[in-house]
């Protein structure tokens, strides 16, 4: 047994009746176990922690964790977590949604949670699809793609979450992939310890549903394909817009300061006494 | 011609509102009613179905999206289940305000909290008073018909509301079963050609949505509210047409072996089949046993249920839900409610059971009956008896 199975074992419920719901080759594990490292890394103590989460495989992962965790109705994880962070602003709270969950049916929560700079880590697993349901179209679903709601292609172009998030105000835009776990560690655990509302985009392969419809095939393969396909932010500063077609840029996107909305309040609290 | 197929009660369901011909079809996915979009979303792509498809952002979007339809006369199909039909809530006042005969399939399924995906009436009975016709299918054919019935109903000019078909959850929208799908011509003649006189539409203009200021609102209301009433006839009228073009008959309230019975079990929905099992079991053995199907939820068919259970001692009455705090079970409190000022009335023995996917056996039928003739024959003052809760003892009710 490695040490690395050791954390993992320190914050996983043992009461909680294992196996997991997800698939193999799912990548929600293997952002679930950079999560936990980035925590640990972090060295923030397991009290400290809220995880909340909406509705789909995404949903799941709260609650394997040993925190404070918040299973919640689908598209509202932010909405709870803001409630959380308002009553209890010195915890680090911390929203796990898929792309469904986020940027469809909570899209507007995403938006104003930006808007708003609220000190919350949004995590979104964007595996462009819904898997839960069965492999429909999501908002992150490519153009053309067949899909179980689309057998035909797609109709509807994706969003792309971090230039969304990024348009609406968030202060820390980051995005990763499961594949390069040990990035995404540390993208996490810089986004939790930001001050402001942080989005990490985290791309994760759904094989049952994406890989079957997209073609990419097995897991192996899926990984495959995170590897070939991701280029860094600072690779991608250099490459033209050819270059870049069909290319998932990572690293961190936008890194800015700007007042929270707890500073914000503060501050008027402040001036309104003085 | 007519041809007898095998297909799940969602793929029956998605070939009705293929043989409606409908217009637009709006879903957002939720288990367990993706079947439905997702065979209907085949249909487009394969041309099989001349509609606009658009799987939403929400299943609040999807309502929203098939009221604009129906605003511009389109005939307007969207399906949902459990917590998407609670989030709908808002707009399916506006369905049937507006009176636009959009049809809605729900695959019944329990609430959060604890997420649960399996069956229960829940869903439903919160949208009880939402002005919508409501209707409960038992099996397959069921669904199918209904769903046709759906937008005969629906879309009649002495009607024009929007009608929920409910299905359950998994026990029906994902069971394969028979069912005779009938000839395209015959369809069509069943239901019309949808003509909505106050589409919006530029040469002829209309406005919807409009205000209601407290001295219009209340007759707004009241002629909504009598509107509704008033479609029970075109409602019986839909299913007879139906019986004379398809041959299979249904009713507001259906019985069965009910004659000269003593007792009637009451359920809605899928769990009908299984009690009727128990009748033919109890009746062989000689009891005076019957089964009462209540197909029609809303508008809630007073005189037929009464009529009904006229010469009935007790009602051993299934609700799939709780009203929390309330007077028991939605139906059984319904039912009490249509009968307490009858001269002679049944005694009506609510039990809650079938949550969130919990079993109710023949087993368990067999209890309700001979508890409810115990409770008819001793007299008790529980409002209800919660049925196969894990460590409470049968026979333990719960106090107003």
């Amino acid at each position: 047994m490695t040490g690395q199975e050791h954390l993992i074992h320190r914050y996983l419920r043992s009461s909680k009746r294992f196996p997991h719901v997800w698939c193999p080759g799912c990548g929600i594990g293997i952002l679930l176990g950079a999560l936990v490292r980035a925590i640990d890394g972090n060295g923030y103590g397991k009290d400290d922690i809220v995880l909340i989460s909406g509705i789909g495989c995404s949903g799941r992962l709260p609650v394997y964790l040993d925190f404070n965790t918040l299973h919640t109705t689908h598209g509202r994880a932010l909405t709870f977590a803001t409630g959380i962070k308002l009553a209890k602003p010195k915890l680090k709270v911390i929203a796990i949604m898929g792309d469904g969950d986020a940027s469809s049916i909570g899209g507007n929560h995403l938006i104003h949670s930006a808007r708003r700079n609220i000190d919350i880590t949004a995590i979104i697993i964007n595996n462009q699809i819904y898997g839960m349901t069965g492999g429909q179209s999501s908002p992150t679903t490519p153009f053309g793609l067949h899909t179980a709601s689309s057998p035909f292609g797609h109709l509807e172009h994706p969003f792309d979450i971090a230039k969304l998030v990024e348009a609406a105000g968030a202060p820390f835009v980051a995005r990763s992939t499961v594949y390069h776990a040990r990035i995404l560690e540390r993208l996490i655990g810089t986004a939790i310890a930001k001050s402001g509302f942080s989005v990490i985009e985290v791309m994760s392969p759904c094989v049952t549903h994406f890989g079957k419809w997209s073609g990419i095939g097995s897991a192996v393969q899926m990984m495959q394909w995170q590897k070939d396909n991701t280029v860094s932010i600072e690779k991608a500063r250099n490459m033209t817009p050819t270059e870049l077609q069909g290319k998932v840029v990572t690293g961190v996107l936008i890194d800015a300061h700007k007042p929270t909305f707890h500073e914000e309040h503060a501050r008027i609290s402040r001036e309104m006494k003085d | 011609m007519s041809k007898r197929v095998v297909l799940e009660a969602s793929h029956a369901v998605a070939e009705a509102v293929r043989m409606a011909d409908v217009d637009i079809v709006a879903a957002y996915p939720i288990t367990p009613q993706t079947h439905i979009p997702e065979r209907l979303a085949e249909m487009v792509a394969d041309g099989d179905l001349d509609a606009a498809y658009v799987p939403v952002e929400s299943e609040h979007s999807a309502m929203s999206c098939v009221l604009g339809s129906a605003a511009v006369g389109a005939r307007s199909f969207t399906t949902t289940a459990s917590q998407g039909l609670v989030l709908m809530h808002e707009a399916l006042y506006i369905a049937s305000s507006h009176r636009y005969p959009i049809v809605m399939a729900i695959c019944n399924r329990a609430l959060s909290a604890p997420i649960n995906i399996w069956c229960d009436h829940s869903d439903v009975m919160a949208c009880r008073d939402t002005g919508w016709i409501q209707v409960f299918c038992q099996n397959n054919q069921e669904s199918f018909d209904m769903t046709l019935w759906a937008f005969r109903v629906g879309e009649d000019p002495d009607v024009m509301f929007p009608v929920m078909v409910n299905l359950d959850g998994f026990i029906l929208s994902h069971v394969t079963e028979p069912l005779i799908l009938p000839d395209q011509d015959d369809v069509s003649r069943f239901i019309p050609e949808y003509h909505y006189r106050l589409a919006l539409d530029p040469a002829k203009p209309t406005s919807h949505g409009c205000f209601g200021l407290p001295d219009i609102y209340t007759e707004v209301k009241y002629s909504q509210e009598l509107a509704l009433r008033k479609s029970r006839s075109v409602i019986d009228k839909g299913w007879k047409e139906f019986s004379n073009i398809f041959g299979r008959e249904y009713k507001a309230v259906e019985t069965y072996k009910a004659e000269g019975a003593s007792t009637l079990l009451v359920t809605m929905g899928s769990l009908g089949e299984t009690a009727k099992m128990v009748i033919d079991e109890r009746r062989a053995n000689g009891e005076a046993v019957g089964h009462l199907n209540l197909r029609l939820w809303r508008p809630f068919p007073f005189d037929e249920f009464r009529d009904a259970v006229k010469d009935v001692k007790t009602l051993a009455v299934l609700d799939r839900c709780y009203s929390f705090g309330g007077p028991g079970g939605p139906v059984a409190s319904e039912l009490r409610s249509a009968l307490y000022n009858q001269e002679t009335r049944p005694h009506v023995v609510g039990f809650i059971g079938g949550i969130g996917g919990r079993e109710v056996d023949a087993q368990a039928f067999g209890y309700m009956i001979d508890r409810a003739n115990e409770i008819t024959e001793k007299g008790s003052d529980d409002l209800y008896e919660p049925l196969l809760v894990r460590g409470l003892e049968s026979g333990t009710g719960v106090r107003g």
